[in-house]
């Protein structure tokens, strides 16, 4: 994808993208009858955006490169079961910064080893983090023994439901990563390196660019983005457990895919991204609305996520 | 040179299944009785089947993550068959999920080929959709009213010992579904036409193109394949439990990518054999069964799992990387696989 025309190619999406949204919003407020655009929804909309967000804003650097990140949801149970029994066992009185630290601290951690099997063993991403995945909550569950861990002090709940200007707080969190992300892909000698290496690795080695580093430091930041998203969950739930969440992981895929990355690596914006992700939560809010069961909704998403792989496949070739 | 290193693979993961055994029968002299061997080859049959068909999907050089679902569906539509109809026919309830499952593998095969996106982001697709649609329409009901000769076949052996305590005990009838499956698949692979394009296909996809392969046969056949192990499985897995849960098999598919890859099969596709695969199931039926008989807690499956997958998929990346670097030099070996 990344030809003289793939400038053009990614704005006719995030443009397809953009009309979609807005009819599905005309349908969706149809179907609820309205419902869907009272400010209860719009403030619902408003506060789970961001978790979804964030996790998608993981997914993203991975698949760009080529490969797949199974185990952010995963990560980010563990991160957040840490900050957990930071703030409410070990380390109370240190209160929520020390445990937001601390839960990063783990996320790089947990980077470095996705990293390390990834770039340097040459593990390919689906089984390195698949197993990765099973060992992460697997220690998860060892610690928590299944449990539940709630109740956490109030300045780590404002992460997840406070406001700031009438703001959700975890938006502008999102909305400050959405923008990190962006410059570090479109603006920094990695983002192209990055784009680089999911479009043609051969050619990128032989200019002159050390592919190793490249995947180590996109799983690294994967990771980062894991953590940052176990914040706003943890914060959201005031709770942790370790297997919160896990019907994210197909939502983050079907948002990278939806937002233009190419499953096989080298495109994808940010911008495409963001509107992706304001669809899919639209749509799951209006599955609220209507009373969809859980299973109809991801039996919804595998239909959708393959008519959208179907489209760009009639589409762009 | 990749022969060779698929036998190795097959006699280190040998050496592992026997140490382990004989720590574990050290640690419990009940791991090495005919009784508890029986036991692990009829529980495990079920991952034993659908693992042969993972195999193949992975020698072609995709992955199914969705048979679990597929078997999910096949069984329980045979299973709301059986116990409205109360048809007393064990050979009908078999022959109902196979069309089923082939129906869904097919669905599989022609997106893969058509899409030409990578395996996992289909599987993992139709795995939420085939799963969804079955608990949203079946809102999740057991199913354990079966006519009587499905109750009795369950208790089939090939043949009856006697325990020292006086129990009866034998191989399974599923031990042998499993064996006679495995044998078809060995053949299929080494002596059929379809067997070698499968390999030809996994181990270099344009070349078998130009060589004239019809790669959208070769991969319908590779789905369909796992689609009716899937459906067998799925007998299999209703008969050794005597009930329908759809919750039941969905989320062991990490279990049975597991095995095969342990066995030496690639995600890269071209290599894998029935033999390692047979022997990868051992080794994880083993650790599962050595946990139980250790008396460890169920929470610590996930993190030994965990690490033999990374610890698998790390020894077959380090063989490949060996051979590339023999083949194109070290350079080249470092910074591309």
């Amino acid at each position: 994808m990344w030809k003289n025309s793939s400038f053009k190619v990614g704005d006719i999406q995030i443009m397809a993208l953009v009309f979609l949204l807005a009819g599905l919003l005309l349908l969706m407020s149809f179907l609820t009858r309205g419902k869907l655009l009272e400010i209860q929804s719009l403030q619902a909309i408003a506060f789970q955006l961001p978790l979804l967000g964030l996790l998608t804003l993981a997914q993203m650097g991975p698949m760009v490169s080529g490969g797949i990140d199974l185990s952010i949801i995963a990560t980010a149970n563990l991160v957040s079961i840490i900050m957990a029994l930071s703030m409410t066992r070990f380390f109370p009185s240190l209160h929520a910064p020390f445990a937001i630290l601390l839960g990063l601290l783990l996320s790089l951690l947990l980077g470095m080893v996705k990293g390390f099997f990834v770039a340097l063993v040459s593990v390919p991403a689906i089984i390195a983090t698949l197993g990765l995945m099973i060992f992460i909550r697997g220690v998860s569950l060892v610690i928590t023994r299944g449990y539940v861990i709630a109740g956490f002090p109030r300045d780590f709940l404002f992460i997840g439901n406070g406001t700031v200007v009438g703001i959700p707080t975890s938006f502008i969190i999102f909305a400050a990563f959405a923008i990190f992300m962006y410059i570090l892909l479109s603006r920094t000698r990695f983002g192209l390196e990055l784009y680089l290496f999911g479009s043609n690795p051969v050619a990128t080695l032989f200019s002159g660019v050390d592919n190793r580093k490249v995947v180590f430091r996109t799983y690294l930041l994967s990771s980062f983005l894991a953590g940052v998203a176990s914040c706003v969950m943890a914060s959201r739930f005031n709770a942790a457990q370790a297997d919160y969440g896990e019907s994210y992981l197909l939502l983050t895929v079907l948002a990278c895919v939806l937002g233009g990355v190419s499953p096989s690596g080298g495109s994808g914006r940010v911008l495409g991204i963001t509107v992706s992700v304001i669809i899919l939560q639209v749509v799951a809010t209006g599955f609220n609305l209507l009373g969809f069961s859980s299973h109809l909704a991801s039996a919804l998403w595998g239909i959708i996520l393959l008519g959208v792989v179907l489209f760009n496949r009639l589409v762009f070739g | 040179m990749k022969f060779q290193m698929r036998r190795q693979t097959e006699l280190y993961l040998l050496a592992i299944v026997v140490v382990l055994s004989i720590f574990l029968t050290v640690m419990n002299p009940k791991f090495l009785t005919l009784e508890n061997l029986f036991d692990l080859l009829r529980n495990n049959s079920f991952l034993g089947i659908v693992a042969l068909g993972e195999l193949i999907v992975l020698i072609s050089g995709g992955i199914d993550v969705s048979f679990t679902a597929t078997a999910t569906v096949a069984q329980y539509i045979m299973g709301v068959i059986i116990s409205r109809t109360m048809v007393n026919s064990v050979l009908l309830a078999f022959l109902i999920p196979i069309p089923i499952g082939i129906a869904l593998g097919a669905i599989n095969g022609c997106l893969v080929y058509y899409t030409r996106v990578n395996p996992v982001i289909i599987t993992i697709s139709t795995l939420n959709f085939y799963y969804g649609v079955l608990m949203f329409i079946s809102k999740g009901t057991w199913i354990y009213k079966f006519p009587p000769t499905f109750r009795e076949f369950a208790k089939l052996k090939l043949f009856t010992l006697m325990s020292s305590k006086g129990v009866p005990f034998g191989v399974s009838i599923f031990t042998l579904f499993w064996v006679i499956l495995g044998i078809i698949t060995f053949f299929l692979l080494k002596y059929l036409p379809i067997g070698r394009k499968i390999y030809a296909v996994g181990g270099n996809l344009e070349a078998a193109r130009r060589a004239g392969f019809n790669i959208f046969r070769i991969q319908l056949f590779v789905y369909c394949y796992i689609g009716l192990l899937a459906g067998v499985a799925g007998f299999v897995h209703a008969e050794l439990n005597q009930m329908i849960q759809p919750n039941a098999i969905v989320g062991m598919e990490l279990d049975v990518i597991a095995a095969a890859i342990l066995g030496g099969a690639s995600v890269f596709g071209g290599v894998g054999t029935v033999g390692g695969t047979f022997l990868g199931v051992l080794l994880i039926a083993i650790v599962k069964n050595g946990l139980i008989l250790m008396k460890a807690s169920a929470y610590w499956h996930e993190v030994i799992m965990g690490s033999i997958i990374v610890l698998a998929a790390s020894i077959s990346a380090y063989q490949r990387k060996l051979q590339i670097r023999r083949e194109k030099g070290r350079f080249v070996e470092e910074q591309l696989f």
